[in-house]
């Protein structure tokens, strides 16, 4: 984990409740796809936890969704804001177990951790399909940038209006894949773990405290044991994974 | 930094700041971040008898200036702590710790303070009688003078350790149960723990807390807790160690003249992790300002 203050470039509107916000800023603190930072907020006594959606030096990409009144007061802050982040938070995606053509399955707001994992596999020869699922046409954001990395991209919209009808589970029979990163809502996560065949990664999302291990806000269950969705997690491998009842 | 120096039952510290229970883990998360020797010293993460899952999440929730939790005490167990948790500090951690100790029954306080007795590197037992999380738990304890005095025995005949019983700020009379606590033979008190709290999702309608009440910390509690160990200071001759919402290097030596000796840092920790080495470094350059020579010349200075 590495502070790091950093300057907004640009706060801009992708869909009517998702935002794209471009920062100015030391990332070395972050290592690998699937890890968050804490955003803090002036007045706000928690931070924001917010997948990395995409990092090189001194830029940071975040995607983010206005639910509540923090990330709708992050979404007023103009160009020059300068934010605390905590960088590197949690495990991420290991990308070692890859394979030749992995899939990348993500749901809303779980999709923006998956961009810069599908950079990373590209960058490294492997061959990536994604699976971007959205509620309606008018709610999706990102797919060209997934395709313009080189991906195959496949959408799905729970309404028909786009794409693929149905959820991200519509869209696997007939896929062939060495491995599948998943990230989204936790009924996707669980539809996409009971129906996705092959070794899996899942992405998890939980009200933190602090984001780094301390307070135990985040625990959850699993086989080998008690994890901490913000330090051992968010990325679960699917076999460790035990389901809330 | 001699400034600095406080005293805490008989315990020299290097200066008074000390990460609260529950915030700070058993140390390792941040002795990554920073040198954790320029602690006064910490407490470490709320201990009892079994290993506990705690609650269901979500465990936290925000408010203003400050936060909710029912994480329910989870924890390895005491067996655990003294075989993995603290070995692994003697390696990061180079001087006594305060053991925070929890309990559903006065056995179980007293059986988990006789095995931290044996340890050395256990300076204070801090005995947690407040917890607001666990249904049918600590809750009672703290809130009935007689019920806190009979953990403060038990535990004293198990240990030669300063016991430290920390209250809870969730009732009527706080200086009856710290003077039950005195009497019963209690080397310092600690004050205050959460208050007893809860948040509704609007649109859900339904407790954010999967626990449904929680205990809220953070800067808004902050004049409340003053307040309290301005009462307790007063009312006894033990030590007593201040903590709730205290987020600065004035806050600590506010706290220090209601009259702690100590000065314990929770929540604020969780929103900057470097927020006690900060304090720390701070201090000298505040006191300063106030025409504070020494820290322990200010306790109990309010007039």
């Amino acid at each position: 984990m590495k502070q790091a203050d950093f300057t907004i470039l640009e706060n801009k509107k992708l869909t009517e409740n998702v935002r794209l916000l471009y920062l100015q800023g030391d990332t070395s603190g972050i290592t690998r796809p699937g890890q968050f930072v804490n955003l803090k907020l002036e007045g706000r006594f928690l931070r924001r936890p917010l997948s990395v959606c995409d990092r090189e030096d001194g830029r940071l990409t975040l995607i983010y969704k206005i639910t509540g009144a923090g990330t709708g007061q992050l979404s007023l802050l103009p160009a020059g804001t300068k934010l605390d982040l905590l960088t590197g938070l949690g495990n991420g995606y290991d990308l070692r177990e890859a394979g030749t053509d992995p899939l990348v399955i993500g749901g809303g707001v779980g999709i923006p951790p998956l961009y810069y994992l599908t950079r990373e596999l590209i960058a490294a020869g492997r061959k990536v399909t994604a699976v971007l699922g959205f509620n309606t046409a008018g709610e999706i954001f990102y797919t060209d940038e997934f395709r313009s990395l080189g991906a195959n991209v496949l959408v799905t919209t729970a309404d028909g209006s786009y794409g693929i009808r149905g959820f991200v589970t519509d869209a696997l029979p007939g896929l062939d894949y060495s491995v599948y990163y998943a990230c989204g809502p936790e009924p996707m996560l669980k539809a996409v773990w009971q129906k996705a065949k092959g070794p899996g990664q899942l992405s998890f999302e939980e009200r933190m405290g602090c984001g780094f291990g301390a307070c135990m806000g985040c625990t959850c269950r699993t086989v080998t044991g008690y994890k901490r969705i913000c330090k051992e997690g968010p990325v679960l491998r699917k076999e460790e994974i035990l389901w809330n009842a | 930094m001699e400034r600095l120096n406080v005293s805490l039952c008989g315990i020299e510290l290097d200066n008074p700041v000390i990460p609260a229970s529950g915030t700070f883990g058993y140390g390792h998360e941040f002795a990554e971040l920073y040198d954790i020797d320029l602690l006064g010293t910490f407490s470490f993460k709320g201990t009892t008898l079994l290993p506990r899952f705690g609650n269901e999440t979500p465990r936290i929730a925000e408010a203003q200036a400050g936060m909710l939790n029912a994480v329910g005490l989870q924890n390895p167990g005491v067996e655990a702590v003294i075989a993995e948790e603290l070995p692994k500090l003697k390696t990061c951690f180079h001087k006594p710790v305060m053991a925070n100790v929890s309990g559903f029954s006065v056995e179980e306080y007293a059986a988990v303070c006789k095995k931290l007795d044996k340890e050395p590197q256990v300076g204070w037992l801090e005995v947690n009688i407040s917890c607001p999380n666990v249904h049918g738990g600590g809750m009672s304890f703290g809130t009935d003078p007689a019920q806190a005095a009979a953990v403060t025995r038990a535990v004293k005949t198990v240990t030669s350790k300063p016991v430290i019983m920390k209250l809870s700020p969730n009732v009527t009379d706080i200086v009856s149960v710290a003077k039950a606590c005195e009497e019963a033979g209690a080397d310092g008190i600690s004050l205050i723990n959460t208050l007893l709290s809860m948040r509704i999702d609007l649109r859900t309608r339904r407790p954010v807390l999967a626990n449904v009440t929680g205990g809220l910390s953070g800067p808004a509690v902050f004049p409340v807790a003053l307040r309290m160990v301005w009462q307790v200071a007063r009312a006894v001759s033990v030590p007593v160690v201040g903590l709730g919402g205290v987020s600065s290097a004035e806050d600590v030596i506010e706290m220090m003249l209601a009259g702690a000796c100590a000065v314990e840092i929770g929540a604020a920790n969780l929103r900057d992790p470097w927020i006690c080495k900060k304090i720390i470094e701070e201090l000298p350059a505040v006191m300063d300002r106030l025409g504070i020579n020494n820290l322990r010349d200010i306790i109990g200075g309010a007039r």
